[in-house]
């Protein structure tokens, strides 16, 4: 299973989405390859990615995707992310 | 890679900044200061709200502005402005914000060391109100668990 993490940058913000989503993940007791990546390099990555994580201003720009978009609101928070994962998989 | 050191040169505290633009630029002239980068990243970082929005704005309250790392990155580094009045970035979930975080990174394959620290720091639900209320620089490293 594939969950990429996007952000404008590709760092900072998409990599506290990646380590988080590792954190949830464990939490689930799913694994999973996170990869982190801005907006520009999205499409590459999406190709065979079952969720991608990202804030609400990209979801616009996400484009036509079979994964699941789920929209982060509180970065830092596991429990959000842990609950909308749990979610977006099951 | 852990947190990197928080001078007090990448400290300000309790600034005034009329709008998003001026903390963002708060944040790159303290990365200035403590020598992590020239004076032409805080322009990166504001245009990258310029161009995306304001999803720097990561948690209720705290925006973690930031750009690519590039020619003026001079090395990994954090800052940390403290607002006298919150401003809003036009987050739908987390304005106001009241604390704003710059941060450089100068090997992004190394970053996610970085970044897990300082998820760390803040999977505390206050950290952002106590940061927001740190007196001197002293506290603020304490409370990110960061040396100077």
């Amino acid at each position: 299973m594939k969950i990429v993490a996007i952000c404008g940058a590709g760092i900072g913000t998409s990599a506290i989405l990646k380590v988080n989503a590792e954190r949830a993940l464990d939490r689930l007791g799913l694994e999973a390859t996170v990869v982190a990546t801005d907006i520009a390099s999205l499409g590459a990555e999406a190709d065979d990615a079952q969720v991608i994580l990202t804030s609400p201003e990209f979801v616009a720009v996400i484009g036509a995707t079979t994964a699941d978009v789920v929209v982060v609101e509180n970065f830092f928070d596991t429990d959000e992310l842990t609950r909308k994962l749990e979610s977006a998989l099951g | 890679m852990p947190l990197p050191p928080i001078p007090d040169a990448a400290v300000r505290l309790q600034c005034p900044a009329a709008d998003w633009r001026e903390a963002v630029r708060l944040a790159g002239g303290a990365l200035e200061d403590a020598g992590a980068t020239t004076a032409a990243y805080a322009d990166e970082m504001v245009r990258m709200i310029e161009e995306h929005g304001p999803y720097v704005v990561v948690s209720p309250g705290l925006a973690l502005a930031h750009a690519r790392p590039g020619p003026s990155v001079l090395a990994d580094g954090l800052s940390v402005v403290t607002l006298e009045r919150p401003v809003v970035f036009g987050h739908p979930h987390n304005d106001p914000v009241r604390v704003v975080l710059g941060l450089a990174v100068h090997s992004p394959e190394r970053h996610l060391g970085l970044i897990a620290d300082l998820a760390n720091a803040f999977d505390v639900a206050d950290t952002t109100a106590r940061l927001a209320a740190a007196a001197d620089a002293d506290a603020v490293r304490g409370v990110l668990g960061a040396v100077a």
